[in-house]
């Protein structure tokens, strides 16, 4: 088998960079950028309540989500490029997510977690946002109470897939909307492949 | 191991509290209050004590001889006051704040008589009956 | 056991009562900004803020520090950013659903809400539960004091800097929490401990489950010993910051941890007993100079009690229903309902209306992994409580911050916030 543009993969893995068929590789900016977009995700520690704990569990050893290049949750908002709404967000939260989720930089992605994030959940009460989607742009919503680690990378996956095709990018400069899709819930199942509903 | 019941008027609150404290009741475990707007009828009042819209209840401990007592203080609505009992116990400074939040009731002389879960700017007392539950209908669109 | 020593009066309880000049900074919560300016003028203090997102605040917590240079003088803290209302929509619920309710408030050990709910519906109700309904809740509750504590060694590690223990910690917690799912169906949330019993009986093979988790745990907790306990630089972060004595604690209303830090005995799992906890044997632990470092110690060894604890109730556990044989609030077994017309309806009522509860009020208190728990509900007796409201020992706790933080450096907060153990859905509700 010979990959394309690089060459026979074993001379690749026996003699590193010396493997390789051609020592340039040609592609579009566009792409490159949009894959590294996609490759180097960092979410901000946005973690509200109990989907928050399972959003660690999720950098945890067991699911370990530095497979994906994003292990680093960043502190600051201006270093992260995508904002997981972990938990019920309450009306006094509310000013201060929309804060924060101003401070951070373009190009930047909402993923909704768990149920109260979405739409209230069963807080369907005076003291909670029903639906974070009325502060900020959602692009993948989590279903689930909390929504376990399996949901979470699907959606996270979701999204990546988002990013690749540059659709999102576009939309979102030319209607500040997010992509509003909604992926199914994953946990202890054995993976079906990416279903994707609009 | 049921807890024993003192139904005391308000302006004996201070005096019972600290009378406890001297028999050992070390701790206050739990200041709360019940809006008993919808439910007057409630029975197990003593006679004595003239059943109100606001009850507050305090809950205190002993350590000595393990065991709890429970506090239960009318206060009317048109004058929700009590005075605070955080001279005698300090630990209730954030629970008489939480009930000054969700039902209105003033605390006189508590120091920082603040809201403590709302936002400073929230109008009304969220644990009061007559506060709505505040809920909005819930659309199945998928369905539609 | 000699009785405990509870005279409150001393001169550091005075410091805490002290309305002028404590600890506690009492400024509104939109003050800060003005004061920030206002200090910008004066080169003596600074009004700093903290939070509501902050890594290392666990969750939302926000702080308002007075300090000079860099040591901390007074501060407030702030909380209602995860207010969920969750006490005014208890008294929507029936008392079937209302577990669904107070697990989510205190989400790193959501089955001592759901205990300390069902315990006062059951007082209402004057309930008796089946022995092996009670021991199950006993195995379900330690298997989540392992889960919470173990959780506390990881966020602590991390807030220290210690970010390996993150790694260590949620790996043993994946454990327990696999065995949660396998006996609730859920990781977390579990609405498991209901009115009346259990929501399912223990599965098959749980026996060899939790005998597998207390087979490994112990080696595993020796590792942390090695990793943290012995660790100078560990030491010198924890030993000797955020001090606080047992009179300040009583004063403050403090239980749990913190209170047994400063040497005091008192646990209501041994002194005021609930559920079994008379007829199984544990040592409850104490520290000794009420410091960062004796929290982390006490949380540390209480895993290995729970390890014991549960052993006991491996030999112990007693044969029979899981849940009371009451008509009024047990559903009809699931094969009865497709014989019988009335089985059916009865468990339709029972979901839809739930079930009555004799008017009244009760307090019912457990001991969670953070102090004591109590739930107090009032019922005008109908199918819904009247009113709910939970005690959570976070919430008290956090009152304690002001007090361990003051004179100490603005780097130790982070390490005092940890070692409190403030879960915010149970400080908020
Ligand atoms: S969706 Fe469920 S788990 Fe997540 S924050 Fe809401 S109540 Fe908690």
């Amino acid at each position: 088998m010979k990959l394309p543009l690089l060459g026979d993969p074993e001379a690749i893995l026996d003699r590193g960079l010396e493997g390789v068929d051609h020592n340039f590789v040609t592609g579009k900016l566009e792409e490159l950028v949009k894959w590294s977009r996609a490759r180097s995700c960092w979410p901000a520690t946005f973690g509200l309540a109990c989907c928050a704990i399972e959003m660690m569990a999720t950098g945890g050893a067991h699911y370990d989500l530095a497979r994906y290049g994003m292990e680093v949750f960043r502190a600051s908002p201006r270093q992260a490029d995508l904002m997981i709404v972990a938990g019920r967000v309450s009306q006094k939260m509310a000013p201060i997510l929309r804060r924060i989720y101003d401070q951070m930089m373009e190009p930047k992605w909402v993923i909704s977690m768990g149920v109260c994030a979405s739409s209230g959940g069963m807080f369907n009460n005076y003291a909670i946002v029903q639906g974070v989607d009325q502060i900020v742009p959602v692009d993948v919503y989590a279903p689930g109470c909390p929504p376990g680690p399996e949901t979470l990378m699907h959606a996270i996956l979701t999204l990546h897939e988002k990013i690749t095709s540059g659709e999102l990018t576009q939309r979102r400069e030319e209607t500040g909307a997010g992509a509003n899709l909604s992926v199914s819930q994953q946990d202890g199942q054995t993976s079906t492949g990416v279903v994707i509903r609009t | 191991m049921s807890d024993s019941v003192l139904h005391v008027p308000r302006e004996e609150l201070i005096e019972t509290v600290s009378g406890l404290r001297d028999d050992g009741y070390v701790s206050v475990l739990d200041v709360t209050a019940v809006d008993y707007l919808e439910h007057p009828g409630r029975t197990d009042l003593p006679p004595e004590t003239t059943p109100e819209r606001f009850e507050l209840v305090v809950t205190l401990i002993s350590h000595a001889a393990p065991g709890r007592v429970r506090l239960r203080v009318q206060v009317p609505a048109d004058d929700p006051t009590v005075p605070t009992l955080f001279d005698l116990y300090p630990g209730t400074e954030a629970l008489e704040r939480e009930v000054a939040d969700m039902f209105g009731i003033v605390f006189e002389g508590h120091p920082d008589p603040t809201r403590i879960l709302m936002p400073p700017d929230w109008e009304g007392h969220p644990l009061r009956k007559d506060f709505a539950v505040g809920r909005i209908p819930v659309q199945f669109k998928a369905t539609r | 056991m000699s009785a405990p020593d509870t005279t409150v009066e001393t001169a550091t309880d005075e410091a805490v009562r002290r309305r002028e000049d404590s600890a506690v900074l009492r400024i509104g919560e939109d003050d800060g900004e003005r004061l920030e300016a206002e200090a910008g003028t004066s080169d003596t203090s600074m009004v700093m803020n903290m939070g509501p997102q902050h890594p290392s605040t666990h969750g939302v917590l926000r702080l308002m520090l007075e300090m000079e240079g860099e040591t901390v003088m007074r501060s407030k803290p702030v909380i209602g950013y995860l207010h969920t209302g969750m006490e005014k929509t208890a008294e929507t619920l029936t008392y079937l659903q209302g577990p669904t309710n107070v697990t989510r408030m205190d989400y790193a050990s959501p089955l001592f809400s759901e205990l300390a709910f069902s315990m006062a519906t059951e007082a209402l109700l004057g309930l008796e539960l089946p022995p092996r309904a009670t021991w199950i809740r006993m195995l379900m509750c330690e298997l989540n004091r392992i889960s919470s504590h173990l959780l506390f060694q990881a966020t602590n590690g991390m807030d220290i800097g210690a970010v390996s223990m993150m790694i260590y910690g949620w790996r043993e917690r994946e454990e327990a929490l696999r065995l949660l799912e396998t006996i609730t169906g859920l990781r977390m949330n579990h609405n498991y401990i209901r009115p009346g019993g259990v929501a399912a009986d223990l599965p098959d093979g749980w026996r060899d489950e939790v005998l597998t988790l207390i087979d490994t745990l112990p080696a595993r907790l020796n590792e942390f010993d090695t990793l943290l306990t012995g660790q100078p630089i560990y030491r010198e972060r924890l030993q000797g910051v955020g001090v606080i004595n047992t009179a300040e604690c009583l004063a403050l209303g403090v239980t749990g941890p913190i209170l047994r830090s400063t040497g005091y005995v008192w646990d209501l799992r041994r002194d005021m007993p609930y559920l079994a906890y008379d007829q199984v044997e544990f040592d409850v632990v104490v520290g000794t100079y009420g410091d960062c470092f004796d929290r982390y110690a006490i949380r540390l060894n209480e895993i290995r009690e729970s390890i014991r604890i549960l052993a006991q109730i491996l030999d112990q556990m007693p044969s029979g229903d899981y849940r009371v044989q009451d008509k009024k609030v047990t559903p009809p077994p699931r094969a009865r309902i497709d014989e019988s017309m009335e089985a059916l309806i009865h468990h339709f009522k029972i979901f839809t209306e739930g079930f009555k509860v004799p008017a009244g009020e009760v307090y019912a208190a457990v001991e969670s992994p953070r102090g004591e728990l109590g739930c107090y509900m009032v019922s005008d007796g109908s199918a819904v409580p009247y009113r709910m409201h939970i005690r959570g020992p976070s919430f008290v706790n956090l009152q304690t911050l002001p007090h361990l933080m003051q004179g100490g450096m603005v780097a130790d907060a982070v390490a005092i916030i940890s070692s409190v153990d403030p879960i915010m859905g149970e400080v908020d509700r």
